[in-house]
């Protein structure tokens, strides 16, 4: 038995239009600046839950944008390839986002001539969050890993991206809980070591479920 | 005022196969969340085009999960809707001559719908322009106003006009990122749906699908390429044609273009006859003017090779929607909510002129490998993305997010 249960939620998003568009890169930049943190936000995790099909496709607006639209595909890879998970807090994931497309302006100045079609422009879109307690509440392991197998993608979503990013927490819930109530560190730690930004979430549903079921077979064991 | 009472097609749990149990617990958690409130949808018609298609199927679903919701369409005659049609026209911004005396008929008409409203709902939900005005009737609740076509590049008086309603409004709600404008009020993203138990979406046996071809003469004898749509200008079937011609010249092939009529569009049957002028001479053009029945749609959706939405502006085109759920290859226009459904090479193919349509068709038709990954791809979009249980799911958190003001609201 745990010390204390854990209660899954659920977060669910509604998108709120900011009215804000760019179609050049400097516009793009001084936009980014601007926005509130949870424009930034939905920019990079919306193609997590919208394209779970597509693995490892854009993961985020800005890099498809400036592929697609703009046509730089060198600041689209850049953009692309910043490591989302080593960020705590929005605030330092927006900073690296500027600075990347600074350095990029500085160093090949035509790229601020390019600039996407009429209709093509970048919208800033930003995520209101609603986290919603669901009647799922594990005891143990047992129950935790048949929960995990069966909640929606939203919650697992909320545990491992929201909690750990957005509200700035060291980890991510599920190792926080496997760590502290069932002092199971080295179960916690291997949770926490999973990078959720470079595969789809049923494939992260998946890795959870195998790693908590290899480890409670060693425990039989 | 008319109310529309609509009786349940489908229950909640037969989605549960689909889209999984667990999404419709969370629609059942949020549902409690708006205990106690009443919602009222008021749009122009009962039939015809994408608004009443959706509410006939939502309207039910929410009263099931428990939230009282009435749905009224407002009256107006031939002048009001012939007024409605060009306002809907010059929205997308085409050119359009407005007088006075369109936007005194357009006040009349609504100042009798105003008169007979009774807004007794703690949430009103206005669904496009037709009936926007009525929020002169607002006290202490909360309204909505959604609009469902493409304003991005909108007539600037027509804007102007509708603008002293949408911001008395609550919240507005826009189909795309693009259409997005700056405005006083909160504004929300949110995609229509379709709806996958649906006449027009289930899956068909075999033999319906024939027996809809034979009805309509269409042999399968070689690749058939579709776009199902009303016969609107702006929706570009002649540019159909045009691609479909490009296209026959290298690879002999079908076209079917298919669309009925809505009560509110009075400009179809001008659309039409210039389709048929420009198709007269190719017995391999089928033109269908088809009655209301969802099911013969959806048979010649299934029935095509390729399915192509050239519209040269749009709401949100969710004939797209009911492609891609089908598996199918879509080529599209890259307007209004279409990017949002497809990703270019990803999802399906998109164009932006008649030679991009036939070159685009042209490679799905020559590699049918990977039109079948494009299709394949596309449906697990729809699914995670575009049915009814996203839909619904938005909707009442739309209504939650009317009375918090956060971006991070606990519940």
């Amino acid at each position: 038995m745990a010390k204390e249960q854990f209660r899954f939620y659920t977060r669910l998003h509604l998108s709120e239009l900011t009215g804000l568009r760019a179609s050049t890169l400097d516009q793009l930049l001084k936009l980014l600046k601007q926005v509130p943190g949870s424009s930034i936000y939905y920019h990079t995790h919306r193609f997590l839950q919208q394209h779970q099909y597509l693995s490892p496709e854009p993961p985020n607006d800005f890099a498809y944008w400036v592929s697609e639209m703009v046509g730089e595909d060198e600041l689209a890879e850049q953009l692309a390839s910043i490591d989302t998970v080593q960020f705590r807090n929005i605030r330092s994931l927006r900073d690296e986002i500027v600075r990347t497309v600074e350095a990029y302006l500085r160093s090949k100045p035509l790229a601020k001539l390019r600039f996407s079609s009429i209709g093509e422009e970048f919208h800033f879109v930003k995520a209101v969050s609603f986290v919603i307690p669901t009647n799922n509440v594990a005891n143990n392991l047992a129950e935790f890993l048949q929960i995990i197998k069966r909640i929606t993608i939203d919650s697992i979503y909320y545990h491992v991206f929201e909690a750990r990013l957005r509200l700035e927490q060291e980890t991510n819930d599920f190792s926080n809980w496997i760590a502290t109530a069932l002092g199971d560190t080295a179960l916690a730690d291997e949770i926490s070591r999973l990078d959720p930004y470079t595969r789809t979430l049923e494939d992260l549903r998946n890795s959870l479920i195998a790693i908590i079921d290899k480890r409670m077979g060693e425990r039989r064991e | 005022m008319i109310n529309v009472w609509v009786n349940a097609v489908n229950k909640l749990d037969e989605y549960g196969p689909i889209v999984g149990p667990a999404i419709l617990d969370d629609l059942r958690l949020i549902a409690g969340k708006l205990k106690g409130k009443k919602v009222q949808h008021v749009n122009s018609t009962a039939v015809g085009g994408g608004v009443a298609e959706i509410l006939n199927r939502m309207v039910p679903l929410l009263k099931e999960l428990g939230i009282d919701t009435r749905w009224d369409f407002v009256k107006g005659g031939e002048k009001f809707f012939n007024v409605t049609k060009k306002f809907h026209n010059a929205l997308h911004g085409r050119a359009e001559e407005i007088t006075r005396g369109d936007f005194e008929t357009f006040m009349e008409t609504s100042r009798q719908n105003i008169e007979e409203f009774d807004a007794s709902g703690d949430i009103v939900f206005i669904h496009d322009p037709q009936p926007i005005a009525l929020i002169k009737k607002k006290k202490n609740n909360k309204w909505i106003w959604r609009c469902h076509v493409d304003v991005s590049d909108p007539n600037a008086r027509v804007w102007s006009f509708l603008m002293d309603f949408i911001e008395q409004y609550d919240s507005a709600v826009f189909s795309a990122p693009s259409f997005s404008r700056r405005l006083p009020i909160r504004q929300f993203l949110i995609s229509p749906s379709i709806d996958p138990l649906s006449d027009k979406n289930k899956d068909l046996p075999e033999d319906v699908i024939n027996d809809v071809l034979e009805k309509y003469g269409i042999l399968r004898d070689k690749p058939i390429i579709t776009q199902i749509s009303r016969f609107d200008r702006l929706k570009d079937p002649v540019g159909v044609i045009d691609a479909y011609q490009q296209v026959k010249k290298y690879t002999d092939c079908r076209l079917i273009l298919a669309g009925g009529g809505a009560s509110d569009d009075p400009e179809g049957i001008e659309v039409l006859n210039e389709v048929m002028e420009k198709a007269k001479k190719d017995k391999d053009i089928h033109i269908l003017l088809l009655p209301q029945d969802d099911i013969v749609i959806n048979a010649l959706q299934r029935a095509s090779t390729v399915i192509i939405q050239k519209s040269l502006r749009e709401g949100f085109g969710l004939t797209v929607a009911e492609a891609l759920w089908k598996g199918k290859p879509v080529v599209a226009s890259n307007v209004g909510g279409i990017p949002l459904q497809i990703k270019h090479k990803y999802s399906g193919l998109m164009c932006r002129s008649v030679q991009g349509a036939a070159f685009a068709i042209k490679q799905l038709l020559n590699s049918p490998e990977y039109a079948k990954k494009l299709g394949e791809n596309g449906r697990e979009h729809i699914r995670n993305n575009y049915l009814i249980t996203r839909h619904l799911r938005d909707y009442m958190l739309l209504f939650l997010s009317l009375f918090y003001k956060d971006d991070i609201v606990y519940l």
